[in-house]
């Protein structure tokens, strides 16, 4: 007998194309079937595609449009939304307070979380019971939790403020900058907190009990234990935390802000993503909001690009 | 039943790598095939290609006289039993052999009868109802091969099904196997890399090395006539000697010792000599220097050195040993090699006139 | 070798009493009179006047045009938490199946499509989001609250990471044993992937109930409006009164924070384990 090598036909060279698998397939074993698949993604790409896609490239379209405020038509402007809103101080003041609060906010979060997640990790008895204490706070909405805070900082009520009383300061959350300043930060790192616990938490229960050992063995210091060994272990779950964090202090905290500076940003502190809602919806500058908008953008895909890199690089225990 | 036939198979993977190529090989009915080789060699992507689970890049595969390039697993009348066994472990063992029937729409009363009789067969009827997460690894694998066997299949096809055990479990099943297969009689192509189970599962070996087959033939036909260096190292344990020796004026030598006749002009050539092939001398034979010996209990293993070069010899357990042992081996044991290629030379050694004197 | 290390201990305390007390005295200061908070600040202990304020806020008719009562609200954000669960689990899963287990061209500028919505948060396209559903004519619907949530790829994600740790075997044997897509689906990766289904069913519910921004934005008719919108609404009528509702208002965070509070602490383990898995 002969080889016959099987010769596609042109239908079946069309098939290979259109099945053709992509450079990294996600499976060894896979369907090879032409319809099925699109019937599955459909939903999806549906949706994704209506109230992702559509808005976003209304986002960036309009960044480069000025609407008339009575709806009368829009005037193209190119760049001139980025360099107003770039150059304006107003703008410039809340993007330097959205940073002091975002790196703030996730170093006390991360810090906190790591510290409590390493106790509760360390102590035997009770530790269950921490960690159903530590974990509670995590599903609470940003609002709500927003609410509790503002009544924790309430000028007549708020235990915070009497106990800074005492210290002989005067909290006046809602009227002074900085002191709604310190309390925004302090309910955005109470709410985040549980999270980064958890996190850290499993984390450092998925080191395995052999490496442990082979530390405690080889060190006798607990802080170097920890640092040596735990802490270069645990690298990896904290960059990930970080990003989730930089992001969540960005826009998560909207409802927080929302509901403590009540609707007076006048003197308060307020963030970016704040800003881009107060001018789209309060002040009718659609250009405007939306180049902010855009520039947002860019931040938030550079710090996510920048997450899938670390997550791709993720070797130890990963 | 069927047989099972391949011709000029080859697989070549996206990149370029050319996993297996051309491969022919004919299986008659309820022949008990193993593939064996090295990992990499291609014989689990050989199988994976019988059954459809890789596409075939050129030749054919024709099962029971169809030819299946095109054809679904499912189409293809074969039953699998993989390494990691591939229970599905939301189902019982029950579910778990009838759902593949099931999907043949085959009646219920039929599918009963014979889970039924697979469950009889391999002793599983107490587990039944459990599922596969409550069993332990011989169990599972014993599910596994219920599940191909309820199919009634033309051919088994088994990928490593034994790895997965501790060794005392890999004996038993091994034997369990093999009686199954006999008694029901149908085909099997089986992928393992322990030449041990190839040697006693197999009816025909099929040694693959690098994509390629090396030799094919009973066990102890390759045991005893190795087609290469490759497959005289592969098959047997502890695995064949390998020697530089050279044909000088119709003799073999090694370490300046004259080993027999042999036809041929003057080369270098490989020697093998299977470690039981070696007896003890009083004096002359081959100078042996030993290095290590790993007692068995039931014999020893003892390894050296003739002049640079490593040998080791099966010895029957007993008295100590002294530092340097004399080493014969009959004539008729020797297999000569190429010692570029590696495959086996035609010539054989005979006795030296002055040997035998 | 584990000692007793009150220095742990008295840290753990700390901090479980920092996230702990704020929550107990919300729910302890909605048992007291709106008076007694005002002239005598929290609680740490209960009142009597709790299922008064609670019958209020749940019957009572309140908001700017008096069509919204607690109960209403509370209705509206089970149907947002419920509903966006649902719909997410059901198309996340369905596009992670045809991304992992098929082989097609596409696969990859699909995936790729897909996953961009990780990039950008709703809150960064706000704007014109809401645009868009305005001409869709969807404010002030359940569909309109629900569905433009959907479009991120997080559920998809985790489904995805999942299907990939499922053994290819099982798809070999399932294809031996006569299966298609959609009975390897049904039969096989659905039974499979039960625990992953819950896990992301819990998050995703507490994501939906817990949302903000997006039904601050599209329910303008108050017959729509969640929990959370109706504490902005409460607050909104405090300003300039004497003695603000704080009981009321407590109460209403109360009745916000307690289903998503009960369902992560009821099904810890696997809230967790659902949360943690996906990072990987």
């Amino acid at each position: 007998m002969t080889a016959s090598p099987v010769v596609p036909s042109p239908f079946l060279r069309l098939r290979q194309w259109w099945t053709r698998p992509s450079a990294h397939p996600a499976k060894v074993a896979q369907f090879d079937r032409p319809l099925a698949p699109w019937l599955f993604v459909a939903p999806q790409l549906l949706i994704v595609a209506i109230f992702f896609y559509w808005p976003s490239v209304q986002a960036v379209t309009s960044s480069f449009y000025l609407e008339d405020p009575f709806g009368f038509g829009a005037a193209f402007v190119g760049l001139d939304n980025y360099r107003e809103a770039l150059s304006s101080t107003e703008y410039r003041n809340i993007a330097g307070f959205t940073a002091l609060f975002a790196a703030t906010v996730t170093a006390l979060s991360l810090g906190l979380g790591l510290l409590l997640a390493v106790k509760a990790d360390a102590v035997m008895r009770g530790a269950g019971a921490y960690k159903t204490a530590l974990i509670s706070v995590y599903a609470i909405a940003p609002p709500v939790v927003g609410l509790i805070g503002m009544m924790m900082f309430d000028m007549h009520i708020g235990p915070f403020t009497k106990a800074a009383a005492l210290f002989g300061w005067e909290m006046r959350v809602g009227i002074d900058y900085r002191d709604t300043a310190v309390a925004l930060i302090t309910v955005a790192v109470w709410k985040q907190i549980p999270y980064n616990f958890i996190f850290f938490l499993s984390g450092l229960q998925a080191v395995p009990s052999s490496v442990r050992e082979a530390a405690l063995i080889d060190a006798r210091s607990g802080w170097r234990r920890f640092r040596d060994v735990t802490l270069p272990l645990l690298a990896p779950t904290g960059f990930f935390l970080l990003v989730i964090n930089i992001t969540y202090a960005l826009f998560d905290t909207f409802g927080i802000i929302d509901v403590m500076v009540k609707d007076k940003p006048a003197n308060n502190p307020i963030t970016l993503v704040y800003k881009v809602y107060l001018d789209g919806f309060k002040g009718n500058d659609i250009g405007g909001s939306s180049a902010q908008s855009v520039i947002l953008m860019v931040v938030v895909a550079a710090l996510t690009v920048a997450q899938f890199r670390l997550i791709e690089r993720r070797v130890h225990y990963g | 039943m069927a047989e099972i036939l391949l011709e000029h198979v080859g697989k070549t993977y996206p990149g370029g790598t050319q996993a297996v190529s051309d491969v022919s090989l004919s299986v008659a009915d309820g022949e008990f095939i193993v593939l064996v080789g090295p990992s990499g060699c291609g014989k689990s992507t050989l199988l994976r290609m019988v059954a459809g689970l890789e596409d075939i890049s050129a030749g054919t595969v024709t099962i029971g006289g169809r030819v299946v390039n095109r054809l679904e697993p499912a189409e293809r009348d074969i039953a699998m039993v993989f390494q990691n066994y591939a229970l599905y472990p939301h189902m019982t063992v029950r579910e778990n052999m009838s759902w593949g029937l099931k999907n043949r729409r085959i009646p219920k009363d039929e599918i009963a009868a014979r889970v039924e009789e697979a469950a009889r067969m391999l002793e599983l009827h107490p587990y039944l109802d459990r599922k596969p997460r409550a069993l332990s690894g011989g169990q599972r694998q014993r599910v596994a091969m219920g599940r191909a066997i309820v199919r009634q299949p033309a051919a088994f096809l088994f990928d490593e099904p034994l790895s997965n055990l501790d060794a005392k479990l890999r004996v038993t099943m091994r034997g369990e196997i093999l009686k199954l297969q006999k008694r029901l009689g149908t085909t099997a192509l089986y992928v393992t890399h322990d030449q041990l189970e190839a040697m006693t599962l197999a009816d025909r070996l099929v040694v693959l090395n690098g994509g390629q087959i090396e030799q094919v033939g009973r066990p102890l036909e390759v045991y005893h006539r190795p087609a290469s260096t490759f497959v005289a190292a592969f098959i047997g344990a502890p695995a064949m000697n390998l020697l530089d020796a050279r044909i000088e004026a119709g003799h073999l030598r090694l370490a300046g010792v004259d080993l027999g006749r042999v036809e041929g002009e003057a080369r270098a050539v490989t020697l093998g000599i299977r470690a039981e092939d070696l007896q003890l001398l009083q004096s002359g034979g081959l100078p042996f220097r030993i290095d290590v010996i790993e007692e068995l209990g039931a014999g020893r293993v003892v390894h050296g050195f003739v002049e640079d070069q490593p040998l080791c010899v099966s010895l029957p357990s007993g008295a100590e040993l002294p530092a340097q042992l004399h080493l014969g081996v009959a004539p008729e044991a020797l297999h000569l090699f190429d010692a570029i290629t590696g495959k086996r030379l035609p010539q054989s050694v005979h006795r030296s006139a002055k040997v035998r004197a | 070798m584990q000692r007793f290390r009150p220095f742990d201990h008295l840290i753990l305390l700390l901090g479980a009493a920092f996230l702990v007390t704020p929550v107990v005295m919300a729910f302890m200061s909605s048992t007291h009179a709106a008076t007694e908070i005002h002239m005598n600040g929290l609680f740490l202990s209960p009142g009597g006047e709790g299922m008064a304020t609670y019958e209020k806020v749940l019957t009572q008719k309140g908001g700017f045009t008096g069509t919204v009562t607690g109960a209403r609200m509370v209705m509206n954000s089970t149907i947002l938490g419920l509903g966006f669960a649902l719909g997410k689990v059901v198309v996340s899963m369905l596009a992670a199946y045809g991304l992992v287990y098929f082989r097609f061209r596409f696969a990859t500028p699909i995936f790729w499509m897909i996953f961009t919505t990780l990039l950008l948060p709703l809150e960064v396209r706000i704007m014109p989001s809401y645009q868009v559903m305005s001409q869709l004519h969807a404010l002030n619907t359940y569909w309109g609250l629900i569905i433009p949530l959907l479009a991120s790829a997080t559920g998809t994600f985790y489904f995805r990471q999942f299907f990939k740790s499922v053994p290819d075997e099982l798809l070999e044997a399932a294809r031996i044993d006569g299966a298609g897509p959609v009975r390897f689906f049904l039969g096989v990766l659905v039974p499979l992937s039960r625990p992953m289904m819950a896990a992301i069913f819990i998050i995703m519910f507490v994501y939906g109930w817990n949302q903000y921004l997006w039904p601050m934005l599209m329910t303008t008719d108050e017959r729509f409006f969640t929990l959370m919108r109706g504490i902005k609404t409460i607050l909104q009528v405090w300003i300039g009164s004497q003695i603000p509702d704080y009981n009321e208002a407590f109460a209403l965070a109360v009745l916000a924070m307690l289903p998503p509070l009960g369902v992560v602490l009821a099904f810890q383990r696997l809230f967790i384990k659902g949360l943690t898995e996906s990072d990987k």
